[in-house]
């Protein structure tokens, strides 16, 4: 396949192209959801093909192709030298490309069970038995599971000379159980809405203890039909890990994106409210908050060998001691903005252009326990896993929503309240979180559902956290 | 013989007898620049082809996809479905294939937009930003044209083709933005020095704003802050899966809107972007979601359309993704007779609002939105627009915004909107409602 490859980047510079890069990419998933008794869905994709990308002068372009042959892979490249130059009739500043080390190589994901080889049969079979414990309580309509596997090959080349082959692998899966009242609807999920994925095999779905939390969170999910709205007020907010993790991905991973903070993505996903000359200056939250992006993590989604740009995967920090002190960013953007690339460009498949996207950004974990920071708590609010989230163009004014919340009251849990919600301005949230749990509790959510670019791509990234608490924070917001 | 029919054919000549197999494959050509700082920062183009292969044996159904169209992988991706459908469960919901049924419409098709080159986006890209005259520009031309060929083992088939243009951007201040957008199955549609003159004016006159009060306000929404409201209203409200799962309050037969608001799913309008038919080949049919403000109807697949002793509609979505049920992609807001302008001069004290971000479902039953507004927003006084004011946060009920009493102006300037969930599925107006819940402004 790396001929494939070469014969794209060849295709590219016989066009005149300055540099050029390819990848050929065999992606196959597997997808089974089971809703009540009915397996709603079985579906296995497997998609191929060769992008490549051309440089000429400070312009780029991409074309991509399902022609796994040398003539299309050729082809594919002259095409994406064409585009380039049709992209330098409204060209911007000349623009460097940071240098990375040349290199021929091998990654795999380190796993235990392919999870292509394990039957279907078995993954439908754990989801109904799951839907089954679920749909035998009470106020229960909708039992609802899913499982998904994602398996990529890759082989990367550029006019450099690198030459990068890929095998990742990304399993996970999770369920829901559905209330439906006359004017609501309430919906607990396990271990996190949409679900928790990870690099791995199939040895991930069999961590997570489906069937000892199905009861659990269907009693849950019924209960919340009768629980009290959460009260509209400022108070302390103590958020669980993969509520924590999103609150991440929202308010940080994104914010530290370069191509958004070099408004290369302004009209669409945004800008940020980071300005590079405050890099190393900025206050981005409390001493408690220290943050990497840290791609070589073992298991987190957003682990992998080397990026779609042939820049090795590494750990990178971002916030020391709340402090910003770094950034995502790739060859080009690096190269702008004076800094080494982080090696954080990920293309979404052979058909998409890679672009900046998230690693695994997440916390380094404090101390303590949630129940420690409970017992620490006069007044409070607890939250746990996302059921809505919005934030601005600049990632600076956010309100989310959870699905389940509970009081606190003198260092205690309390009664359990619904439709929960919080909002806050990122840097004085931050600034506000006073207790930060400890590694026990620490988990590498996974969020297989990154959306940016146009066309639109998908990654998978990861986001480090556990338990913390956020003092004086607006809570209850409603309709 | 278009190739899509040939890769369709193809692969329903492989399923064995006995076996209900539909296939959906699609075939052309998807090409997109796009701009930023001012500067054509990325320009892609994809030549592909995507098959979808559904199979029940006995009733037990599985589903495959695939890039690939030689025959080894055709063989392997029927084989595969196959033995994976013969290890399951049945499916009790199963409905069956589509038996051969007549397609209505003409394609919404333009030669000249599915050709087009990296050159001929280039220069409406440079139109846009040239309009600007120095403001900072972003946003994308993309220009697109597929054939989708539907086959099943019923002797069902059905063939089209669709093109789609784009042009979205926006022109920015220092301290704001202004946006344009268009939608077309025609490229030449597109006027990007109109497009980019608009969305610059709009950036220049909503420069230097001020935050104000959060609370109830009188609005005028732009097309694309109300083609945000009708695409949540079809994937949550109008939606037949929700409904036969009460997650959804559409009553049919009750006066739930303002008797202003007319929404049709139609998918053979002239203006429509797409095929005539959905993945299981069923005929998009014309359904009044809404008339006069009273629920009409709601959208279906075969499925939604068994559970709920209805018919399919036409709005299945193909994909492994089956929670979200039967989505109307096509749909059209009545248009009334005022212009911005008028409903501008009706308002006492208000806020104009041309494009909402980032919303998200608080409860899909209320339909209970949180987004903030993007892209000009202004306080209205006494008739006409005084100053420009932040972004704001808003939490407000959908479906409640529009309801009887509510809607005090629907505008004649109806076209294309950028929605939530992407263009070409909104075709809506400028309107003015009678109240609308923001709760936060820029500072939180």
């Amino acid at each position: 396949m790396h001929d494939y490859a070469a014969a794209a980047v060849q295709g590219a510079l016989d066009a005149g192209a300055s540099y050029a890069d390819a990848r050929v990419v065999e992606a196959a998933t597997e997808s089974v959801a089971v809703q009540n008794q009915d397996v709603d869905s079985v579906s296995r994709a497997d998609r191929a093909g060769v992008g490549v990308r051309a440089l000429i002068g400070s312009s780029w372009g991409f074309f991509a192709t399902d022609d796994i042959s040398d003539s299309g892979a050729r082809r594919a490249g002259e095409q994406a030298a064409q585009i380039a130059k049709a992209s330098a009739s409204v060209p911007g500043d000349p623009m460097d490309f940071a240098d990375v080390p040349v290199v021929e190589t091998t990654y795999s994901t380190p796993h235990d069970e392919d999870p292509l080889a394990v039957s279907t049969t078995e993954k439908v079979d754990l989801l109904l038995a799951v839907n089954e414990t679920m749909a035998a309580v009470d106020g229960v309509e909708i039992a609802r599971g899913t499982l998904s596997f994602w398996v990529t090959d890759k082989w990367y080349a550029n006019s450099q000379g690198s030459r990068i082959q890929q095998h990742l692998v990304e399993s996970g899966g999770g369920f829901s159980a559905t209330a439906v009242g006359e004017h609501e609807v309430q919906r607990r999920s396990f271990p996190q809405s949409f679900g928790q994925y990870e690099t791995g095999g199939y040895e991930v779905v069999r961590a997570w203890d489906y069937l000892g939390n199905a009861e659990r969170i269907a009693e849950e999910a019924a209960a919340l039909l009768t629980a009290p709205d959460v009260d509209e007020r400022q108070t302390n907010l103590i958020l669980e890990g993969s509520q924590l993790g999103l609150q991440i991905h929202e308010s940080v991973g994104h914010a530290i994106e370069l191509d958004r903070i070099l408004g290369w993505e302004a009209a669409f996903a945004g800008t940020s409210h980071l300005e590079l000359d405050r890099l190393g200056r900025h206050r981005y939250g409390s001493e408690l908050m220290n943050i990497t992006a840290d791609a070589t993590l073992a298991g987190a989604l957003g682990t992998f060998g080397y990026d779609d740009e042939g820049t090795a995967a590494q750990r990178v920090p971002i916030v020391e001691d709340g402090i910003w002190v770094g950034v995502l960013s790739g060859r080009d953007s690096a190269a702008i903005a004076g800094l080494p690339p982080g090696g954080m460009v990920r293309g979404d498949g052979y058909n998409r252009l890679p672009m900046v996207r998230m690693t695994n950004v997440g916390l380094l974990p404090g101390t303590g326990s949630l129940d420690e920071i409970i017992a620490d708590t006069d007044d409070g609010v607890v939250m746990a896993t996302n059921r809505s989230w919005s934030i601005d163009d600049k990632r600076l004014n956010f309100q989310f929503g959870c699905e389940i919340g509970w009081e606190v009251k003198n260092g205690r849990r309390g009664r359990m309240v619904k439709n929960p919600t919080y909002t806050g301005i990122t840097p004085e949230f931050w600034g506000r979180m006073d207790r930060l749990a400890g590694v026990d509790e620490w988990v590498h959510w996974g969020t297989p559902n990154c959306g940016k670019g146009q066309p639109i791509q998908v990654a998978h990234t990861g986001h480090s956290a556990g338990p913390a608490r956020f003092a004086a924070t607006r809570v209850g917001v409603r309709g | 013989m278009t190739r899509a029919q040939d890769i369709a054919d193809r692969l329903i000549s492989m399923v064995p007898p006995g076996i209900e197999a539909e296939t959906m494959v699609a075939t052309g050509n998807l090409a997109l620049t796009r701009f930023a700082n001012s500067f054509i920062h990325q320009n892609v183009s994809e030549d592909g082809s995507t098959v979808h292969l559904r199979v029940a044996v006995d009733g037990k159904v599985a589903s495959g996809a695939g890039t690939r169209t030689d025959e080894h992988a055709l063989r392997r991706l029927v084989d595969q479905t196959v033995a994976v459908a013969e290890l399951q469960s049945p499916d009790g919901s199963w409905s069956g294939l589509t038996a051969p049924v007549a397609i209505g419409g003409a394609p919404h098709w333009d030669e000249a937009t599915a050709g087009a080159d990296p050159a001929t986006r280039a220069q409406l890209v440079r139109e846009f930003v040239a309009a600007g005259q120095g403001l900072s520009a972003a946003g994308f031309c993309s220009t697109e044209g597929w054939t989708i060929v539907y086959r099943n083992t019923a002797g069902h088939g059905a063939a089209s083709r669709t093109s789609k243009a784009v042009l979205d951007g926006i022109h920015q201040t220092g301290t704001s933005a202004g946006s344009g957008h268009r939608t077309s199955a025609s490229v030449t549609d597109l006027d990007a020095a109109a497009l980019g003159a608009s969305a610059a004016r709009r950036a220049n006159d909503s420069a230097a704003p001020f935050d104000t009060k959060p609370g109830g306000y009188e609005v005028v929404l732009g097309p694309e802050a109300v083609g945000t409201i009708a695409v949540f209203l079809a994937v949550y409200f109008f939606n037949g899966k929700a409904v036969n799962e009460r997650r959804s309050a559409a009553a049919a037969g009750t006066a739930q809107f303002d008797e202003a608001i007319t929404l049709v799913e139609d998918a053979c309008d002239p203006r429509a972007i797409g095929v005539p038919f959905d993945g299981e080949g069923t005929p998009r049919s014309r359904v009044e979601l809404v008339t006069a403000g009273t629920t009409n109807g709601v959208t279906h697949d075969r499925k939604s359309a068994a559970l709920a002793d209805a018919v399919s509609t036409g709005n299945h979505m193909y994909g492994p993704n089956t929670w979200f049920g039967p989505i109307a992609t096509n749909l059209f807001l009545r248009p009334g007779g005022a212009s911005p302008d008028e409903m501008i001069a009706a308002v006492g004290r208000g806020l104009y609002v041309a494009t909402f971000n980032y919303c998200r479902v608080l409860d899909e039953k209320t339909l209970v939105v949180t987004g903030l507004t993007r892209n000009g927003t202004f306080m209205i006084e006494n008739g006409r627009i005084t100053d420009a004011v932040s972004n704001l946060r808003f939490t407000q009920g959908f479906a409640d915004a529009l309801g009887p009493g509510r809607v005090l102006d629907v505008g004649g300037d109806d076209r294309f909107a950028d929605s939530e969930f992407g263009s070409g599925v909104t075709h809506v107006p400028t309107v003015r409602l009678a109240s609308w819940n923001f709760t936060g402004g820029a500072s939180g």
